[in-house]
């Protein structure tokens, strides 16, 4: 498995098909720590108007990535983020770009106006008008305080001023950590319903994938520093297919030389497949579109060997 | 004027107003309210022996002894004036001693605690620089709170001269013209407004010193910044104990261990008048504000090395800790 996973990780870096306005372009990016690699020559690049999902085990560089993007820490080898250099120009970048760092980031003592009148007077892109209805339709009062609220009404607030933003790249870090359910399907749900549309481009991680599977129009898989998968999900539908397998068939489905191979219910076993052949695989099983969980197990598995 | 109240910098020192209200404000206020009641506690106790005794003092504007008490004070007599002068300073000290403490934890967590509570990322998410936002800190310290503190030191004066006016008035005394109507404790104030770029100066190795370490320190920015210079002076004590190359005790203690601590104090730079002969505050210079000297010898001081050496100093400090909020990477 673990070779498979390699040889899919060293293909060069599919370009992303839309031909659109790229939004990032990253090439070697690298960040070493004291005694750690946290990015190791990374190569990706990310168009306008699409959901990302950067997807990678803990520690695999997902937050350097996004601190390097945002202009939060230095780093070697080339990032273009909307045009400009995040490490000499990160105020202006953040006229274009937003982003939510986790739940918890805004600060206890400052009260819902104050927000408000803070970040209507240093942004130039925030329209305050847009901010108050997106208010309206929270329990927030004006007077409330960050630190007499819930986490889910931390977020609704955080929330309701960055979508008042009319930012060209927004960035997530595990926005959802900690939210129940309730909050967590809103949250996805205003940011495509009220907020995202071809101009603006969503940069996203989170460990909850099958949360945000039916929103993403892509896929960038991260593991040790290095793009493993760069793919859009109209690609990945047509490049990778699982397929379930009954144990008669069993041989001839590792024949195919299957990325993964999986235990399922009532002795039959889940393959699979990197570009394979539609025609044989169709005689093995039924076939389908592996979800991203399964297709980044398949690829991660060897992390964890 | 418009533009400038606008202008996004003055939303950073708002905010940091918001943050401070409560420790730059509103201990002010308190202490000052506190002043005021243990005055009125003073007049009830003088009150209430003087009706113990049985005196009944009644000025009766006309009267002879009314008429002579009220002339000899609203002639401009000297111990009147002093003793308004004396309120005035009261208030003054009281707030300078307020906001010795507020500047210095302040200082030591103006970067720091967004570090701890991870808010520096919600700043961070906005088109503000790092150094716009270091400067709205030191700006804070020179210029807002204290402006804040002299606005509540002259609040709390007319407070009090509202309840002497009251008990001047019970007497038969006429207020406007033996409290109000003198110029003396105002033109204080104002002297200490003036004092404000002096102190700024005065205090920028020390601005720059709590900056830094709140920038720069992991955790615990109040033990590096007072632990390295003492730890430092006991050091260079020791050295000089065992007679090896030192430097002068004193001169280390003063500038290198006192001064980055101590030097947000307002008017502390007063001393300086003593470590300079060459001052000379003329004689007509009168009562407390012989203390702080004439507005010319207030600003020559700001040509003595320690003060621009010091400046220097702070300035590199502050773009020092600037360059830690760029670059720190920890959250």
């Amino acid at each position: 498995m673990n070779v498979a996973a390699e040889t899919i990780a060293e293909r060069p870096a599919t370009p992303s098909v839309d031909g659109s306005d790229t939004v990032i372009q990253a090439h070697g990016l690298t960040k070493l720590y004291k005694n750690a690699r946290a990015l190791d020559g990374a190569d990706f690049r990310v168009g306008a108007g699409r959901i990302v999902g950067l997807i990678g085990p803990n520690g695999a560089g997902k937050t350097t990535a996004l601190k390097a993007i945002l202009g939060l820490t230095d780093f070697q080898g080339e990032l273009e983020v909307l045009g400009m250099d995040p490490r000499r120009q990160r105020p202006q970048l953040m006229r274009d770009v937003c982003f939510i760092a986790d739940v918890a980031t805004l600060p206890r003592w400052i009260r819902v106006h104050e927000a408000i009148d803070f970040v209507a007077g240093v942004h130039p892109r925030f329209d305050r008008a847009k901010c108050e209805r997106f208010l309206e339709r929270t329990k927030l009062k004006p007077n409330q305080r960050v630190r007499e609220m819930s986490k889910g009404m931390i977020v609704q607030l955080h929330l309701a001023i960055v979508m008042a933003i009319d930012a060209r790249l927004l960035v997530l870090d595990e926005p959802t950590l900690g939210l129940d359910i309730l909050y967590r399907k809103q949250f996805y749900q205003s940011l495509l319903e009220d907020y995202f549309d071809e101009n603006k481009t969503i940069l996203i991680t989170t460990h909850q994938v099958e949360e945000i599977e039916h929103i993403l129009t892509d896929l960038l898989f991260i593991r040790d520093g290095k793009i493993a998968l760069t793919t859009t999900m109209d690609e990945m539908g047509a490049r990778f297919a699982e397929v379930l397998v009954s144990a008669a068939q069993v041989e001839a489905a590792r024949a195919l030389h299957p990325i993964d191979e999986r235990a399922a219910v009532f002795g039959k076993s889940i393959f699979v497949y990197d570009g394979a052949d539609p025609e044989p695989l169709a005689r093995l099983g039924e076939v389908k579109r592996p979800s991203v969980s399964d297709l980044f197990v398949a690829i991660m598995k060897g992390t964890y060997a | 004027m418009k533009a400038l109240v606008k202008s996004p910098f003055v939303w950073l020192l708002r905010r940091e107003y918001w943050q401070e209200r409560r420790g730059a404000l509103w201990s002010q206020v308190t202490l000052a309210a506190i002043l005021i009641v243990l005055s009125i506690f003073g007049i009830i106790v003088a009150e209430a022996a003087r009706i113990r005794a049985g005196v009944n003092v009644h000025f009766v504007t006309g009267g002879d002894i009314g008429q002579t008490l009220a002339s000899a004070l609203s002639h401009d007599t000297p111990g009147l004036v002093l003793g308004l002068d004396s309120m005035m300073w009261t208030f003054g000290l009281m707030a300078a001693l307020v906001l010795s403490f507020t500047l210095f934890f302040y200082l030591l967590g103006a970067l720091y605690d967004d570090r701890k509570d991870r808010s520096i990322l919600f700043w961070k998410s906005l088109p503000v620089s790092d150094t716009a936002t270091v400067l709205s800190k030191v700006v804070t310290a020179i210029l807002v709170l204290p402006l804040i503190a002299l606005g509540v030191t002259l609040a709390g004066y007319l407070g009090e001269q509202i309840v002497a006016s009251i008990w001047f008035a019970a007497h038969g005394l006429n207020p406007f013209t033996l409290l109000w109507a003198h110029w003396g404790p105002y033109s204080t104030w104002l002297h200490l407004v003036a004092t404000i770029p002096v102190s700024a100066v005065w205090a920028l190795p020390a601005i720059g010193w709590l900056l830094f370490w709140s920038a720069a320190a992991r955790s615990k920015p109040f033990l590096w910044a007072v632990m390295v210079p003492v730890l430092a002076g006991v050091l260079n004590s020791w050295i000089a104990l065992l007679r090896l190359p030192h430097v002068p005790i004193e001169f280390f203690w003063g500038n290198l261990v006192a001064r980055p601590l101590l030097s947000i104090i307002p008017g502390s730079w007063v001393t300086t008048y003593a470590a300079n002969p060459g001052f000379v505050i003329p004689a007509d210079i009168t009562g407390i504000d012989r203390t702080l000297g004439t507005f010319g010898t207030m600003y020559q001081t700001l040509l003595q090395p320690e003060m621009w050496i010091g400046a220097i100093v702070g300035t590199a400090l502050i773009a020092a800790a600037i360059w830690f909020r760029r670059w720190r990477d920890e959250v």
